[in-house]
Order: structure tokens, then C-alpha cells, then sequence
């Protein structure tokens, strides 16, 4: 732990220490309040809905990335502009933001290619199997009631869950 | 034209609520995932903010007959849980798990100059390829 953090607990009147087991859970609990960002969180939330919202009412499509992506493929000429442009435009946005607020994104060092490639290939084929991913299911399906939706974002968390699970506290591994 | 301007700024204001709910990060969403760990509830709020938007929005929009540069809202009219949505779902997961990536942050990755998404695109697209070729 940040050691300037726990001197501001301390003279907010907290007191833990590590040593006893109901401070340690208080601790852990401040832990936890340091990584979450919840502000940010719902406000690019706000945007991505906008951004799906403006998708449909104007050009009257689900702004699913797993499906826009897949469909370059296979697209017709008219259809491959809007998607290469929707994609760009996410690029777009990416670098502006990371221009206003430089320094807030950094990068993840040192994770093995190969076990990046492995997770790359699965959300590849498990998104084309299941019709979607955390867009296109998550947010677009369950806007609009589709059970399928609600199945799919159901089914992807439980099994992001025990992943995580299984390799973070089963075998051990953090990355 | 029309529908590639509007898909532009689309993506841009997609891009840019991604980035900011610094989803673009992989520890952060591997840290969602870890609820038996360090637990960071934040994607919960991203999801949330995006679905007050897109619930309120998507059935006023979907009440009128056709989009507004469009003839046809082009969307799925399956209403039947089956065998791949489950399946399919489940392997993204597992993949979600490992890289701490969902195809949305893969292709924002490119604009925060970051390699891993590189490495993401590639292999997701090899997905794409391998679930062409079994489903043939």
C-alpha cells in the first residue's frame, strides 16, 4: 500500500493495522475504493450508450464491434465503408482522448504474447459463435430486452469470472 | 455518404467513453473479472451508464418505422437460446479472462499506440477465420 495513503487515513481518525483481522478487512476494503473509478466509469458508459444510440437512429445498426469487425470479411462494397469508418472513428477517439489526458492509459508490460494471441483467438471465435460480444450483447441486446442478449452477457461473465478464478487463485498466476 | 459520416462520429465518441472508462485497460477489466480478489466494480458502472442511455433511446428509436438515413433497422430477429449463443459465449469469456481484452478495447488499443492490441487484432481475426471455416 501507498504509504502517503495510509498516513491521510490516519488523520482522517482510521487506524489500521495489518495485524489485526477486522483492520485487515478495512484495509483491504480502502484497497479496493483505490482501483475503482466509478465517475469515469459511468460517464465513458454514458458515452458508449450515446454512441450505440446515434448508430441506430440515424443508420439503424446494432453497434456490435465483434459483428461490425467480423462483417469486413465478407462485406459488400457499401457495407465495408461504414464499417471501416465506425472502427477508425474508434481509433479516433482513443488518440483523442489520450491526447487530452496524456499519461492516464499505461500500457501492460511483459505479458506473454503467445497467452495474449490464445485470448485474442477464443474472443475471435467465441464472439462469431455467439453472435456478439460486450457491445453488441451487453449493451445494445439488453436495451432492447432480447433474452439471447441477457443469456449471452450472463453466460460470458460467468465464465470471465471463473477464468480469472481459475488462473488468478487455482493455479496461482497473476499477469 | 451519410452513413459513413455518421458511423465516424459514432465510433469516435465510442472510442473516446472507452478509453475514458479506462475499459482500454486490461488489469483493469481482469480486476472485474477477479471477484474473489482485488475486486474492481468499475465495468459494472460502464455498463450501467451505457444501458440508462441505450434502454431509454433504442425503444423510442425502434418505435419509428425505418432509421433516419436507412430503409431497414438491421438487426437480429432470433428470439431462440441455443447451443452456439451459449457455447460461443462461454469461449469468449474463457479468451476475455486470459487477455483482459473484449473486441472493443482491441481496436481502441490502436490509438493509444498500444502493441498488445496489435497482437489482439491479429488473433481475433484468426478466430473470425477458424469459426468461418467450422461452420462450413
Amino acid at each position: 500500500m501507498n504509504p502517503n495513503k495510509y498516513k491521510d487515513w490516519c488523520k482522517l481518525g482510521f487506524r489500521p493495522s495489518p495485524t489485526n483481522e477486522l483492520n485487515q478487512n478495512l484495509l483491504n476494503l480502502l484497497q479496493i475504493m483505490e482501483n475503482f473509478t466509478p465517475f469515469s466509469a459511468i460517464s465513458g458508459g454514458i458515452l458508449i450508450g450515446l454512441s450505440a444510440s446515434l448508430l441506430l437512429l440515424f443508420n439503424g445498426r446494432i453497434a456490435g464491434i465483434s459483428g461490425i469487425m467480423g462483417g469486413l470479411i465478407h462485406a459488400s462494397r457499401e457495407e465495408l465503408f461504414w464499417r471501416i469508418a465506425f472502427l477508425l472513428g474508434i481509433v479516433i477517439g482513443a488518440f483523442l482522448f489520450d491526447q487530452i489526458n496524456p499519461g492516464l492509459y499505461q500500457a501492460r508490460e511483459n505479458f506473454p504474447v503467445w497467452l495474449l494471441g490464445l485470448g485474442g483467438f477464443l474472443v475471435g471465435f467465441g464472439t462469431r459463435m455467439g453472435n456478439g460480444c460486450t457491445s453488441g450483447h451487453a449493451v445494445c441486446g439488453i436495451a432492447r430486452f432480447s433474452i439471447r442478449s441477457i443469456a449471452a452477457t450472463i453466460t460470458f461473465m460467468l465464465s470471465g469470472f471463473l477464468t480469472v478464478f481459475v488462473i488468478r487463485h487455482v493455479m496461482g498466476v497473476t499477469l | 455518404m451519410k452513413l459513413i459520416l455518421v458511423a465516424l462520429v459514432s465510433g469516435i465518441l465510442f472510442g473516446f467513453g472507452l478509453t475514458l472508462s479506462q475499459m482500454t485497460n486490461p488489469v483493469k477489466v481482469i480486476n472485474f473479472l477477479d471477484i474473489a480478489g482485488n475486486w474492481d466494480p468499475s465495468l459494472i458502472f460502464v455498463m450501467a451508464g451505457a444501458l440508462a442511455v441505450t434502454t431509454l433511446c433504442f425503444n423510442k428509436i425502434l418505435k419509428r418505422p425505418t432509421p433516419l438515413f436507412d430503409k431497414a433497422f438491421y438487426m437480429s430477429s432470433k428470439s431462440v437460446i441455443d447451443f452456439p449463443l451459449l457455447m460461443g459465449s462461454a469461449i469468449f469469456g474463457i479468451g476475455w479472462g486470459i487477455s483482459g481484452y473484449c473486441p472493443g478495447p482491441s481496436v481502441a488499443g490502436l490509438g493509444l499506440g498500444s502493441k498488445e492490441s496489435v497482437v489482439m487484432l491479429i488473433s481475433l481475426f484468426l478466430g473470425f477465420f477458424a469459426h468461418r471455416l467450422v461452420k462450413r
